[in-house]
């Protein structure tokens, strides 16, 4: 067996072991995922910036810590960032022509917290342009191929993230999940996702987009790889005003946890019209999966759920377009040539660097927080933010995690929804729900439908992310939907 | 609720974000597809609901009132598109 095929399949912790026992460097292993990435990102595009340099020296780091036995089980892995972290001397787009030329002059939190464990960032992640998107589509570098059928979008607004890691470009890597920016990409294409409960991981040095709801996350190959991820991604921030203090429990200890008597909530409003009958026939055999691990079925209802993407389309807007008004041309970011006077100067950089989508948020949102709107938008979207938050504070009185799918659909071609934004928003339907209420969700591969990858979503109440991971991990202790991987990149170089 | 080209031009100039007159209609269905989506809140009964700003319904913490940041001016304004002295520059306010 070649030295390459220890490094790929692998979890982190086979990886660690590798590492710790000397069948290779860091240095090898993060040029073995730089080599992928110089093979295969060209087609994927899911890189926007790949640091090379700063990888090597990072893993160059991380083998003298492994020598001198000061390495913890995750010093030396390589991971990929999205591109909406702060890393300092490295530019952060936000895949955006905005920020196109902006170096980070510090990191985020995220980032310092893997970096100071020596895990070197083989690069930045492409994304929908300040996260706003569910395709990748409206990235200012372009749109990112699902690994799956490069026809089709990887979906968003994670999208380089996931396709790294479906691809095989990285073990492992960070996103972020607004309204499902984490989980539905990892349903499109078949890796495992999880966004945390939100205060759970620091926000400090994350663009904002919505702020009440952006929380970051991870994508895996599995939920045993997010666990050992997380949880040094996790803990309280003083850089950040909404972090919330409380002890980060050791995720991986749970994990093997029986199942048996687990209850788990089947929403009745999330099988219901306009899900996609081959996606809800994949879920509804997981959930066979979970009945033969011991877990009783509870049918339940999450009657507001209706209204979560109405009240979202006002809440991140309007967030939005408070947290981008930062984008003037003074500091940092991209001016216009030759403005003639301050207004003008703010009109046309805004105008000029931001893309569509980013255009009709920031409206959309300004609309809604102009004088005499305020009461018709924005407070009653917060009331019905409310009355979603208890819907799922009374399903948890019954069950312990609720199920169903991630996305009403597989993974769709590129160009297919760009022209339609309704339709676009409409296939978070199953996602922006737990943003609204802070709480935590997974995607979970789970099968195909069409060919395609078809995600589980499991939400649980805030902070139960170990109890999540345990549910996810036994499904993948009795399934192997998480070890697909696309035929074209399961094998290393050397074995084609 | 449908917004015309007028009131289009207002928002956007309210959120300093200069569009191209050819773009003003599609802004306009857009804008009005978006508002009809929302519009659906008014299915709801939110009598007597308070409203929800955060997920924790978090207080706003507090903290000692001391200087934590170092002083990295010249980093800081390398990301500056003009500058001048330590100074950020821009287009002339005043006469």
């Amino acid at each position: 067996m070649s030295m390459d095929n220890q490094m790929i399949n692998k979890s982190l912790a086979e990886l660690s072991v590798g590492l710790q026992s000397g069948k290779f460097s860091s240095v090898e292993l993060t040029q073995f995922y730089l080599d992928r990435i110089a093979s295969h990102d060209s087609e994927l595009n899911a890189f926007i910036t790949v640091t090379a340099e700063q990888a090597l020296a990072t893993a160059k780091t991380a083998d003298e810590k492994i020598a001198s036995g000061s390495a913890t089980g995750l010093t030396g892995i390589p991971l990929a960032h999205k591109d909406i972290f702060c890393t300092d001397g490295v530019r952060t787009s936000a895949g955006s022509k905005m920020l196109d030329n902006f170096i980070a002059p510090y990191n985020a939190t995220v980032v310092e917290k893997l970096k100071s464990i020596s895990m070197p960032m083989l690069g930045k992640t492409n994304m929908d342009e300040f996260a706003m998107g569910s395709s990748n589509e409206n990235s200012y570098y372009g749109a990112v191929k699902n690994p799956w059928d490069l026809d089709r979008v990887p979906g968003g607004s994670s999208g380089g993230s996931a396709a790294a890691v479906a691809a095989k470009l990285a073990p492992i890597a960070t996103g972020t999940d607004t309204g499902g920016s984490i989980r539905q990409p990892a349903s499109l294409t078949g890796i495992t996702g999880i966004k945390p409960t939100y205060g759970r991981v620091s926000r400090y040095g994350m663009i904002a987009y919505a702020s009440s709801l952006d929380q970051g996350g991870v994508f895996a190959s599995s939920a045993a790889d997010s666990a050992l991820l997380l949880e040094a991604m996790s803990g309280f921030d003083a850089k950040d005003s909404t972090s919330v203090d409380i002890p980060v429990p050791d995720f991986s200890t749970t994990l093997n946890d029986s199942l048996q008597g687990l209850k788990i909530g089947l929403p009745k409003e999330y099988f219901e019209e306009g899900l996609n009958s081959e996606v809800a026939k994949v879920i509804e055999a997981a959930v066979e999966e979970y009945k033969k691990l011991g877990a009783e079925i509870v049918e339940v209802s999450l009657p507001n759920t209706h209204l979560a993407i109405p009240a979202y389309y006002v809440i991140a807007p309007a967030e939005a377009s408070s947290n981008l008004s930062r984008f003037d041309g003074v500091r940092y970011g991209y001016r216009c040539e030759d403005p003639v006077d301050l207004t003008d100067m703010y009109m046309r950089s805004r105008g000029d660097a931001f893309g569509r989508e980013v255009k009709r948020r920031i409206m959309t949102g300004t609309y809604a927080l102009s004088a005499g709107y305020y009461d018709a938008y924005y407070l009653k979207a917060q009331k019905i933010r409310r009355l979603i938050s208890e819907d799922f504070q009374k399903v948890f009185e019954q069950v312990d995690v609720i199920m169903g799918p991630v996305a009403p659909e597989t993974a769709f071609k590129i160009g297919e929804k760009s022209d339609d934004p309704i339709s676009m928003y409409l296939s978070d339907i199953y996602t922006i729900a737990l943003n609204l209420a802070g709480l935590p969700g997974m995607s979970v591969p789970a099968g195909f439908a069409n060919n395609m990858p078809v995600g589980l979503q499991i939400i649980g109440n805030a902070f139960t992310e170990g109890k999540m991971l345990n549910v996810a991990h036994q499904y993948q202790q009795v399934t192997d939907w998480h070890k697909q991987t696309p035929s074209k990149y399961a094998v290393s170089e050397g074995e084609k | 609720m449908s917004l015309t080209p007028e009131e289009v031009k207002k928002i956007a100039f309210l959120a300093r974000l200069a569009i191209k007159e050819e773009s003003i209609e599609q802004y306009s269905e857009d804008l009005s597809g978006i508002l009809d989506l929302v519009d659906q809140m008014d299915a709801a009964n939110v009598e007597d609901i308070e409203p929800m700003a955060h997920p924790q319904d978090a207080m706003q913490r507090l903290r000692k009132d001391e200087v934590t940041e170092i002083n990295q001016r010249e980093k800081l304004m390398g990301n500056a598109p003009a500058t001048e002295n330590g100074l950020f520059l821009v287009p002339k306010v005043l006469d």
